[in-house]
């Protein structure tokens, strides 16, 4: 792989070219003592002293509410219809998603583009660049080095960024010819980078668990009583689904504006939510927390290998940071190992 | 550029048909000319139905594919969209997108007899593959149908019942749930697994269609067990909550599953190694 030196000194330059052509740059912001992707004008607005942002940068290729086509009723009960519109979608820029972020992405492409292409995804992720960095430092909840995943990985970036020597500037991996495009409009800023290894600059995060192991263990389990035990506490709120960068489901909803239009849309969706599968009827096939814990597991763990030959976890840690009852998906995890 | 999954068509409300309290059926015609011309669909098959405004709801296509021309639907009122849906006149739009899931295996059941077991709402699935398989009635031997309901006004499709129950190439036996027959009823009365039990058709050869609550299918399982089918032999149609339809939003899985991608037809045998999930 390509390799190349910026100092961060020239950071702002460049990023500042990168918007030239009125792409939009999305990147880390801290704002009231929280860090997420915002759009910003400046490099001077981004902030990378975080572990991990709050919110995943999902959003930029699947957003938390998204306009899948409107709808106009006449007066005489007829419809047109207006089809969802590409060419109103934004040339981006994601910069600063961590390895864990980036190799999310390749569950939600299996899940969108499995069987039948979704366009609205599709149409997105063609017109999204993403510049992963690094990660130097982890914590506790991080736990990407035991689904297959490592701090310095370049899988899903496509430029891979990783801050070396005492800081004073990134190597840059062009991991893609999207990246080199980006990498070239930087010109001289970039400089030849030799003899520099990021494996001495990345965080040491432990293997929590045999992955492995796990699922195989996790399939034969669905009987078991450990979904019980684990999800005793869970609330259903959902909120480590909100912030997973590798969920994908979905409602679809309808958002009327009256006088007979509106627009069909889609938001984020929790399996932990209890009304996720329930029935006009009343029936409900996951009726029990236990049991929407166990869909959550098996679906990111045993259904999407299965199905799609990705996992949908890459171990960001992010639902257990989040989670309101301390759930800790790691440690559930590690559980199963010693069934 | 791929077209986008999630676009219905729009289709013109041809016909509608009460088929019993708080039951209707739409037939439905594409106005585009071209997907009307080339619209193609198996027994089996469902689609999401549009209220604009209101938003979407899955019913299965309760016409025949051997008849062209139109699409129908027939749905109970139940929640938003199907009152919505019910409030639509003739000539007024909706949306239909679809055809989507897999299909029951009428070229399999070639040279066998069919026994369909049916309760209340459940009949439209199993309306489509009756006329399909009565459309090309010499690719199949003996043709039975059981169909209960609570009541007799709960009975649907009346009129094609009274098709069904003069032709000679067809064996139909209609029951009422006790207290639900009228003065003049000459069906049955008792429930469906009751009456299947002494109706008695034969297993050899035969294959078993069997669709409505769950309740109803729970008790005429361990009948047709009893009778001689095999697991095998028993197809049915699950019918867990979906919005895409196309396998991505994650709510209708059964295990590693899609209802909405490898079913909604299943047979026993392939429940059998599901989790119990539906
Ligand atoms: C494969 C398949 C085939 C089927 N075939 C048939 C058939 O042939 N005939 C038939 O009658 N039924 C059929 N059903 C069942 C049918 O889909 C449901 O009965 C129907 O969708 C109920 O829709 P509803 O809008 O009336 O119900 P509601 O309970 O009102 O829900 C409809 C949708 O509206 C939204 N919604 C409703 N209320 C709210 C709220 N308060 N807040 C936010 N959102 C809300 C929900 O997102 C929900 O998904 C089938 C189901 C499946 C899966
Ligand atoms: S399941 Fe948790 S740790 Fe895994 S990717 Fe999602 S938020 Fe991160
Ligand atoms: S964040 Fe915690 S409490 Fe909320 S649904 Fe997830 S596991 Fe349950
Ligand atoms: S209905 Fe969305 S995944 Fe099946």
């Amino acid at each position: 792989m390509e390799q190349k030196y910026i100092p961060k000194a020239s950071l702002k330059a460049w990023l500042g070219k990168v918007r030239d052509d009125g792409r939009r740059l999305y990147a880390p912001v801290t704002e009231n003592g929280k860090t997420s992707f915002r759009r910003v004008k400046s490099a001077d607005e981004i902030s990378m002293e975080h572990v991990q942002t709050a919110q995943s940068a999902k959003g930029v290729a699947f957003p938390r509410t998204e306009r899948l086509f409107s709808y106009v009723r006449q007066p005489d009960g007829d419809v047109t219809l207006q089809d969802y519109d590409p060419s109103a979608i934004p040339d981006t820029v994601v910069f600063g998603l961590r390895p864990c972020d980036a190799a999310a992405l390749k569950p939600l492409s299996g899940i969108f583009g499995w069987d039948t292409e979704d366009k609205p995804f599709s149409e997105r992720m063609r017109r999204v660049v993403f510049v992963g960095v690094s990660c130097s430092r982890c914590d506790a909840f991080c736990f990407c080095t035991s689904v297959g995943g490592h701090p310095g990985s370049a899988e899903g970036s496509d430029i891979l960024l990783t801050v070396v020597g005492d800081g004073e500037g990134y190597l840059a991996e062009i991991v893609t010819d999207r990246g080199r495009a980006l990498v070239e409009k930087g010109g001289d800023l970039f400089e030849s980078a030799t003899g520099i290894s990021k494996e001495d600059y990345l965080a040491e995060v432990p293997v929590r668990f045999s992955v492995e192991e796990v699922q195989r263990k996790m399939a034969g389990a669905f009987e078991g009583d450990i979904w019980k035990s684990q999800s005793a506490r869970c609330l259903g709120c959902g909120a480590c689904a909100f912030v997973c960068p590798a969920c994908a489901c979905f409602d679809i909803q309808e958002n009327a504006r009256g006088s007979g239009a509106g627009d069909r849309i889609r938001c984020w969706d929790s399996c932990g939510f209890s009304l996720f599968t329930l029935h006009t009827s009343g029936h409900n096939p996951r009726s029990t927390q236990s049991q929407r814990w166990r869909q959550r597991l098996l679906h990111k763990f045993c259904y999407m290998p299965q199905r799609l030959s990705v996992r949908g976890c890459t171990g960001c840690g992010r639902c257990s940071r989040a989670c309101p009852v301390d759930m800790n998906l790691a440690e559930h995890l590690g559980e199963f190992e010693h069934l | 550029m791929a077209d986008n999954i999630y676009l219905p068509h729009p289709v013109t409300i041809e016909k509608v048909t009460q088929e019993a309290p708080g039951v209707r059926t739409l037939r439905l015609k594409f106005k585009d000319e071209e997907v009307a011309r080339t619209f193609e669909f198996k027994a089996g098959q469902f689609g999401e139905y549009s209220a604009f405004g209101e938003g979407e709801s899955t019913f299965c296509i309760a016409s025949s594919p051997t008849r062209k021309g139109y699409i129908e639907c027939t749905f109970r009122e139940a929640g938003k969209v199907t009152s919505a849906l019910a409030k639509l006149e003739e000539g007024q739009t909706m949306g239909f997108r679809g055809p989507y899931g897999n299909t029951f295996p009428l070229d399999e059941w070639k040279g066998k007899s069919l026994l369909f077991v049916a309760g209340g709402i459940a009949l439209p699935p199993m309306r489509c593959v009756i006329w399909n398989a009565l459309d090309t009635r010499s690719n199949f031997k003996d043709i039975s149908i059981l169909y209960g309901a609570k009541s007799v006004a709960d009975l649907v499709y009346k009129h094609e019942l009274r098709e069904w129950e003069e032709r000679p190439d067809v064996n139909l036996l209609t029951t009422v749930d006790p207290g639900g027959e009228t003065p003049g009823w000459k069906g049955q009365v008792g429930f469906v697994p009751a009456v299947l039990e002494k109706m008695n058709p034969t297993a050899e050869n035969t294959v078993a269609i069997v669709c409505g609550p769950p309740v109803m299918i729970k008790f005429t399982f361990p009948v047709l067990d009893k009778l001689g089918f095999k697991p095998e032999n028993i197809y049915t149609t699950l019918e867990n909550r979906m919005k895409c339809g196309v396998g991505k939003c994650g709510r209708c899985n059964v295990g590693s599953k899609y209802v909405c991608k490898d079913g909604p037809v299943f047979s026993r045998a392939q429940l059998e190694a599901l989790p119990a999930e539906y």
